[in-house]
């Protein structure tokens, strides 16, 4: 058994304690000791994308980071964009264009998606492309996602 | 369990980090913003003993300018933070504008400038951008510091000056010489992924255009970024004609030494050396024309 650490962070609004091995990485932890399934794993390297979480208000992979580093951390997961029943924007926005095929890639776009809509409020295709660069989705529906992202940053 | 077990320190002190690594050695690493230790331990090709985790050490992220006009960056600022920063855009204008090539968003929120130096990828652009801006890095140990030019700070794939004790606290930019205009260039695969090859162009152009000083930096040509002297000598005193650079990429392109991968070939970026170099020259000249004397 490697070493552990006691962490406390916010997710989605709520507090959680946990203990947890030094060497657990955040995505993991997220997924399977708060089972926040929403975030995905797919290529655990900092390529796909698919991790993507709001850490501190920014957008990082949760696979490139340890669970120990998110002591004190305020996080959102794809689950904190609802409320209750009301999808956020950007997932009408993706459900109205047809913005997802397999749905594997689709929580890391989301928040790629969020984090790039509160800095930039009113984008241009380009910098929607530039934005969403680093995620990979391998039914390759990019089209329909930057015109989803597109229409969300109009008000849906 | 991704990584390989491993001991995890926080220290709260820089002088409590140097005393682990003086410690442990190599048997220490370093993590800062992580996006490139992380996927190596990830897929266990590291497996560090102990981890020293930084990112408590507040007091390594900073920029700040010097009276001289240099711009200290702290190891630990955030590429998105030095990308962001009215002073680096005022001070540094070209730093400043690479910085979005480094990675994705999601990796330039996370990864530090000091990170991504100390790992010297040879297809990453910061070293290149550094070894064009003669930056100067600044490493402490338990027992000294010192400062280390960045011309002698690269030495091969991943392998810099930085020995197992020491740490990288901060990076000096000389005073950006405002008659600078400049070039950035690369070829790769898809936005913020590592180059494939790429070129750092600096011209300084007096009122009849001819060139007074030049520096070309390349990266993704072998182990570490390459100034092809010969090139930039070719550069100086000359009015920067058709003539004149189609010289200069053929110079490059004799200068450079690349190595194959999977990525490319070396012919390949041999040849692609000299054009990048050629465009990143086309652009500093045209920021030129486009402003004049400013």
């Amino acid at each position: 058994m490697t070493p552990q650490r006691s962490i406390q962070l916010r997710v989605n609004g709520r507090t959680y304690e946990r203990t947890v091995e030094v060497r657990l990485t955040l995505a993991d932890f997220v997924r399977e000791e708060l089972h926040l399934t929403g975030t995905h794993v797919g290529c655990e390297h900092g390529i796909c994308g698919a991790c993507t979480i709001l850490f501190n208000g920014e957008a990082v992979r949760s696979c490139l980071l340890l669970a120990v580093q998110a002591d004190g951390a305020d996080l959102m997961t794809v689950e904190g964009l609802a409320q209750g029943e009301a999808l956020h924007p950007l997932q009408q926005a993706f459900h109205e264009h047809h913005a997802l095929q397999c749905g594997f890639c689709t929580p890391g776009f989301l928040m790629t998606a969020c984090a790039f809509l509160q800095e930039t409020s009113n984008p241009t295709e380009a910098q929607v492309r530039e934005a969403i660069s680093g995620n990979i989705c391998r039914c390759t529906g990019y089209a329909p996602i930057v015109q989803a992202i597109l229409l969300a940053s109009r008000g849906g | 369990m991704k990584p390989a077990p491993f001991e995890y320190v926080a220290p709260m002190e820089i002088a409590e980090a140097l005393d682990v690594l003086a410690r442990h050695g190599d048997a220490a690493k370093i993590l800062a913003g992580g996006q490139s230790l992380m996927p190596l331990m990830n897929m266990r090709l590291a497996r560090p003993r102990v981890l020293v985790d930084i990112n408590r050490l507040a007091e390594l992220a900073y920029i700040s300018l010097g009276t001289d006009g240099a711009l200290a960056v702290g190891a630990l600022t955030r590429q998105r933070a030095v990308e962001r920063a009215s002073l680096v855009r005022t001070h540094n204008p070209l730093l400043a504008s690479v910085m979005p090539y480094l990675g994705h968003v999601q990796i330039r929120n996370r990864g530090t400038i000091g990170g991504s130096v100390v790992h010297a990828d040879p297809a990453a652009e910061l070293p290149a951008l550094c070894v064009a801006l003669e930056a100067a890095f600044v490493l402490r140990s338990a027992a000294r510091q010192r400062t280390v030019k960045a011309a002698d700070f690269f030495l091969t794939y991943l392998t810099t000056a930085i020995e197992p004790d020491e740490m990288l606290v901060g990076i000096r930019f000389p005073a950006w010489n405002p008659q600078w205009r400049w070039g950035f260039q690369e070829v790769c695969r898809r936005q913020g992924d590592f180059a494939l090859v790429g070129a750092v162009a600096l011209l300084q152009m007096d009122e009849d255009a001819i060139c007074q000083a030049a520096r070309l930096a390349m990266f993704g040509v072998g182990g570490a970024p390459v100034r092809p002297q010969r090139a930039e000598e070719l550069l100086s005193g000359q009015r920067l004609d058709g003539r004149v650079l189609d010289q200069v990429a053929n110079a490059v392109a004799a200068e450079l030494e690349p190595d194959a991968d999977m990525h490319a070939s070396a012919e390949y970026r041999q040849e692609v050396g000299g054009v990048v170099a050629r465009r990143a020259l086309e652009a500093a000249l045209g920021q030129a024309r486009g402003r004049g004397d400013r």
